[in-house]
């Protein structure tokens, strides 16, 4: 919203300084976005007289003029304008002077030969308009010697505010001015609209189909108008804010949508045909609306339409063929009310962004439709003459009629502020509410502009804001009776575990978007319409990630192409398996690229990392899982996993078939491609609300520690095993030879190739026995290494390496 | 007696001129093996007279004391001396690199750190952590938190859909962590006090705005929390966050359908170059939202706004960010360029603390 400040004038008596009042509506929550002095611009340019003017010696379109400035001390200027002449009065700029319409400095300098020590300057050189035929003249009565700005009322400042949806009544400047004087700024100027009397009875009837559309109607001819360009001061008032100066009719009702947020319509009667009516469009209408675009309506729009069809698309635009011009003799006033959901609905639909949208949209005071209707016929008869006729009012203006049951405690209820007494009352008062009664709850009626005002809250929200947020004081908070204790879910726990862990494996974290493309989105296991976004801002962000492995592959590749092929990354984010709360997930993803294994990437002179692989990814979901307190002696390893992972070298954790914790391993090359990423890539993804919580545990002591006294004894043993059968059943069927005596297997060997059958592999187990009762003898010892032999050779067809 | 002396004389001169273990054996043979100098020596002891045995015995066994252990000594000195000699030898190039630890690779965004940064400062004062779905319906992003169906503050938010669903109703991405308030007053009887953290979404792309960024939110319900206290809550949040002694704050009257009163808050600041100092200058800027929540919001959530009252803010995780740790482009945090998450990032072990400092 702009004003200038001598409009915010009009409405408001005041001393106060500009930067007074802005810093006042910044603080009763009208922000100044933006504040325009041009004066501060024009302050160098000064009003001259030109004594004389002679044809310049060498050049025949140039002037040698004599300047007076206003001092007594003439100076030359050399002066290409047609009009430059003994005696006129012009605005006069000294070399040294920013010339805002050039962009240029201007300095002292010979212009064929003649020497030039300004310039007289067109009002295109001020920056003030396109005219450019010659040098600016003032009329022959102005003083000389004074700043050119002010004469021309060019030092009048601009504010623009953002005004908040709720605060309609400020997108007029008489709403503005009211919360200034009851900020105490100023005073409200009085004003009151007189009713227009009418001179005959208005030949136009009109009609509202719906009245949930348009509650209220009102229309006036007035006959017999000159409409033409408007006064100097309208027409700048209007170019002060970024408007176009239209003709005087359409003038109007622009400055009333500014001045009293009071959108209103002008018809050219001549071209209007029978009367109007108010109704939905039919499907397929069109109108050529004023900004020069054909718009089609749809059966939810509101038009209004007389015998020719749509003239006007209802309190948004109105329409070309009916519109005003300075041919227009008789013209018809609208003064209405709309619904302000279908305005925004059918203004977002066409995409139309008029002033008078914006302000139905938020809705405007309707006790003012009639009064807006006899101020703009009181303006059109001043600038344009003509007769009114009487006023046709469809429809009913809605009673204002709320009153609300205000305690006067609540704003320190509310908001901790202690009031002056009878402050709040004053505040109300003259913010145009009606406050009565004088026992604790007072009863306050609401002007018809607040329909924002609908209760107690809003009250005291009035009241904090006018007598200054920073009245209220800063007030401890009691941590109150809360123990201390943790903050934190189980899950919140684990997402911040996982991440301290994962990048303690040298894991960069990322932050990938929500939504990947819906082939990336497919290949992934996604991809369903329900997680199809119906507005996506691109076609690769369209569908919500069913996994972090796409974002995390693209960014590894992303920076591959920058030059860090070995890039180590994980995100711990939502995964979207529905639209359902409970089917979005946190998901801990770890994803290694090129080289960039657990222990570091790339060559090194002690030995160089080779590609990265499915037991880097294992690792990385390991250290994820016990990280966040997965039961690490109960998780399951089975071969494969979903269909983008490597068939053949890819695992998954569970804990049961039902329960899958995690996925890990080496990306299909088929994957790869889809994503367009270049291999080896390994990854792993933990779920990590799948991890079952820990029980609730009486005391945080940990188990006895059991210390044996007895030496362990470590026995090696390597067999000879078909390719096929899997590291952990031998270890599981070792540690199934005596489950009192061993308490650990560890795999040390794995090899297969020259020495060793084709289609078997050996595998070295190193078995750890830890007597429990007394040392054991030679011959005890080797039973048990008989038996582990036996157990391996049952359940696995392993032989013992000779 | 003079032969012992010479004898010894002798002996010694021998073992120093001894240039290696053999040599310094050759001369314990010849000194004190069976056939040794000494050994023969010591032998005619027992043809001597007890008289002869006494005067002789100490000088002969002291003679054969001082010889063995002259022979230790330098036995022991050879020795030392080819060990230092071998180890000389043996020797590392210390310049070389060793590959970094991967404690030292490892990043944290910066998004999760401010996160932790927040929760440990909030985990003090008494809030709980609460978070809710990214797909929300229009209930909870919207209705319960007293949009008015067609309000322009709606269309504000540029919200992502999803294609209505066979009950007819569409989904949406939360334009905001504000329903996580919703679901909280629904779930939890007052007092409530929590922090929201999580991603949000708006259809908006420019050099300030990404499609998906992070807010999080704080919610006070009980009988007697007001804006005094907000206002508290903030400049000690502020003070804490931006790790200064003291913020200005000021606090602006605004419009959030879900807050009555409403404001914005802007921190008094410098900024000079790329840095933002809190806590002095003269600019002002804008950082969070906030107010008493609605009536209407209460009622909602069957809470009697005549009985319960309170209040929210909520603030953008990442613009915190950049103004702390002064990233200068918030497109580049969901980026994943390697070479700004090393710079910015954070350490695994970098815990955020209130012991410690927040930012170590």
């Amino acid at each position: 919203m702009k004003f200038t400040l001598s409009w915010l004038k009009e409405h408001l008596e005041t001393d106060a300084s500009l930067s007074e009042i802005a810093d006042k509506l910044t603080m009763i929550g009208l922000e100044v976005e933006r504040i325009e002095d041009k004066a501060a611009a024009l302050a160098p340019f000064t009003t001259a007289r030109v004594i004389s003017a002679e044809k310049h010696p060498d050049a025949d379109r140039l002037r040698v003029c004599k300047v007076d400035p206003g001092d007594g001390k003439p100076v030359q200027v050399v002066c290409g304008a047609p009009n430059a002449r003994a005696g006129l009065i012009g605005v006069f700029a000294r070399a040294g002077t920013h010339i805002p319409g050039t962009g240029l400095d201007l300095k002292v300098g010979k212009i064929r030969g003649q020497e030039s020590h300004g310039m007289l300057v067109s009002a295109r050189e001020m920056g003030i308009s396109d005219e450019h035929e010659g040098i600016i003249e003032l009329p022959a009565d102005t003083p000389i010697g004074k700043p050119f700005a002010p004469l021309m009322g060019l030092d009048d400042p601009m504010l623009e505010i953002a005004v908040t949806p709720n605060r309609a009544d400020c997108l007029g400047v008489r709403g503005i001015a009211r919360d200034l004087a009851a900020a105490l700024v100023g005073k409200l100027k009085d004003e009151r609209t007189m009713p227009v009397k009418g001179e005959f009875p208005c030949p136009v009837s009109v009609k509202i189909e719906d009245a949930s559309l348009c509650p209220a109607f009102a229309l006036r001819l007035v006959r017999g108008v000159k409409n033409g360009p408007s006064p100097e001061w309208l027409q700048r008032r209007l170019r002060a804010i970024g408007l176009r100066p239209i003709n005087a009719l359409v003038d109007i009702t622009n400055l009333l949508t500014f001045d009293r947020a009071r959108p209103l319509h002008v018809f050219d009667a001549a071209k209007v045909k029978g009367n109007l009516v108010i109704r939905r469009a039919k499907a397929g209408e069109k109108l050529l609306a004023l900004d020069g675009k054909t718009y089609e309506f749809d059966s939810e729009m509101c038009v209004i339409a007389d015998d020719n069809g749509v003239e006007s698309l209802s309190g948004i635009m109105g329409g070309e063929a009916s519109g005003c011009s300075e041919s227009t003799i008789d013209v018809l006033i609208e003064s209405a009310l709309w619904n302000p959901v279908n305005i925004a609905h059918t203004g977002r639909k066409l995409g139309i962004n008029s002033d008078a949208r914006y302000r139905f949209e938020r809705g405007v005071d309707p006790a003012f439709t009639v009064p807006g209707l006899d101020l703009a016929t009181k303006l059109v008869i001043e600038l344009c003459g003509g007769k009114p006729s009487e006023i046709v009012l469809a429809g009913a203006i809605p009673e204002a009629n709320r009153v609300i049951d205000f305690p006067l405690h609540e704003p320190h209820r509310l908001a901790g502020l202690e009031l002056k007494a009878g402050e709040a009352k004053r505040i109300l008062t003259s913010l145009g509410f009606i406050v009565s009664g004088n026992t604790e709850v007072v009863k306050v009626a609401v002007p018809s502009w607040r329909g924002d005002v609908e209760g107690k809250a809003d009250l005291v929200e009035e009241i904090v804001r006018i007598a200054g947020v920073d009245r209220v004081p800063a007030t401890p908070f009691e941590r109150g009776e809360f123990a201390r204790k943790p903050v934190l879910t189980a899950l919140q726990k684990r997402t911040r575990a996982a991440k301290r862990a994962l990048a303690g494996a040298g894991l960069v974290e990322a932050v990938t978007w929500s939504f990947i493309s819906k082939q990336q989105a497919e290949a992934f296991g996604g991809g369903k319409p329900s997680l199809a976004l119906a507005n996506p801002i691109a076609a690769e962000l369209s569908d919500m990630r069913p996994s972090l492995i796409p974002g995390l592959a693209l960014a590894a590749q992303r920076n591959a192409d920058r030059g860090y092929a070995d890039s180590a990354l994980f995100e711990v984010g939502q995964i979207f398996l529905g639209d359902k709360p409970e089917e979005q997930l946190m998901a801990a993803t770890s994803l290694r690229k090129g080289t960039a294994k657990v222990a570091g990437a790339g060559r090194h002179w002690s030995g160089s990392a080779g590609n990265v692989d499915v037991f880097d990814a294992k690792a990385d979901a390991l250290e994820t899982l016990a990280a966040s307190g997965a039961p690490l002696d109960k998780l399951q390893i089975v071969p494969g996993g979903p269909a983008y992972l490597h068939p053949g070298r890819s695992g998954t954790i569970q804990l049961g078939p039902k329960n899958i914790l995690a996925y890990f391993g080496e990306l299909h090359p088929a994957a790869c491609e889809a994503l367009g990423v270049e291999g080896p890539v390994a990854v792993s993804e933990t779920i990590l609300d799948r991890i079952p919580e820990p029980k609730a545990k009486a005391t945080r002591a940990k188990p006895p520690l059991m210390l044996s006294p007895f030496q362990p004894v470590e026995r090696d043993f390597a067999f000879i095993v078909d390719r096929e059968v899997q590291a952990t059943d031998i270890v599981k069927a070792a540690q199934g030879a005596d489950k009192n005596l061993i308490a650990a297997v560890d795999v040390f060997d794995l090899y297969e190739g020259k020495g060793i059958e084709p289609g078997k592999k050996s595998l070295a187990i190193a078995v750890t026995i830890q007597p429990v009762e007394k040392t054991l003898t030679d011959a005890e010892i080797e039973a048990i290494a008989s038996k582990i032999v036996a157990e391996v050779t049952k359940k696995t067809g392993a032989v013992l390496r000779g | 007696m003079t032969d012992l002396k010479q004898l010894e004389a002798e002996l010694m001169k021998s073992i120093d001129a001894a240039k290696d273990e053999a040599a310094v054996e050759a001369v314990r043979v010849s000194a004190l093996g069976k056939k040794g100098s000494i050994s023969e020596l010591l032998k005619t002891l027992g043809a001597m007279t007890p008289e002869e045995r006494k005067q002789n015995g100490p000088l002969i066994n002291g003679l054969r004391d001082r010889v063995s252990e002259a022979l230790n000594a330098k036995k022991n000195a050879l020795k030392q001396a080819a060990l230092s000699q071998q180890l000389a030898a043996d020797k590392a190039d210390v310049t070389l690199p060793v590959r970094e630890n991967a404690l030292e690779r490892g990043r944290i965004h910066p998004v999760s750190q401010v996160i932790d940064e927040v929760t440990t400062i909030f985990a003090d004062m008494g809030f709980s952590v609460a978070e809710g779905p990214d797909i929300e319906t229009d209930f909870y992003n919207f209705t319960a938190l007293n949009f008015p169906e067609g309000h322009p503050a709606r269309e504000m938010h540029d919200t992502f859909f999803f294609n209505p669903g066979p009950d007819g109703q569409r989904k949406l991405l939360r334009t905001h962590t504000s329903p996580v308030q919703i679901r909280t007053m629904e779930k939890v009887k007052p007092p409530i006090r929590v922090i929201m953290p999580g991603r949000t979404y708006r259809c908006d792309s420019d050099q300030t705005h990404t499609p998906m960024f992070h807010q999080v939110e704080g919610l006070v319900i009980d009988k007697g929390s007001h804006l005094g206290h907000l206002k508290w809550i903030l400049e000690e949040f502020c003070k804490a966050f931006f790790e200064v002694p003291s913020v200005k704050m000021r606090f602006r009257p605004s419009f959030f359908p879900f807050t009555e009163p409403s404001m914005e808050v802007d921190i008094q600041c410098d900024r000079r170059g790329n840095e933002v100092r809190f806590g002095e200058g003269s600019d002002w800027m804008e950082i969070l939202g906030c107010g008493m929540v609605h009536p209407n919001v209460l009622k909602n959530c069957k809470l009697d706004p005549n009985e319960y009252q309170g209040f929210a803010w909520g603030m953008g995780i990442d613009r915190i960010a950049m103004l702390k740790y002064g990233m200068p482009d918030l497109r580049a945090f969901f980026e994943a360029d390697v070479r700004w998450l090393s710079h910015y990032g954070f350490r695994p072990l970098d815990f955020p603390t209130l012991a410690g400092g927040l930012s170590g």
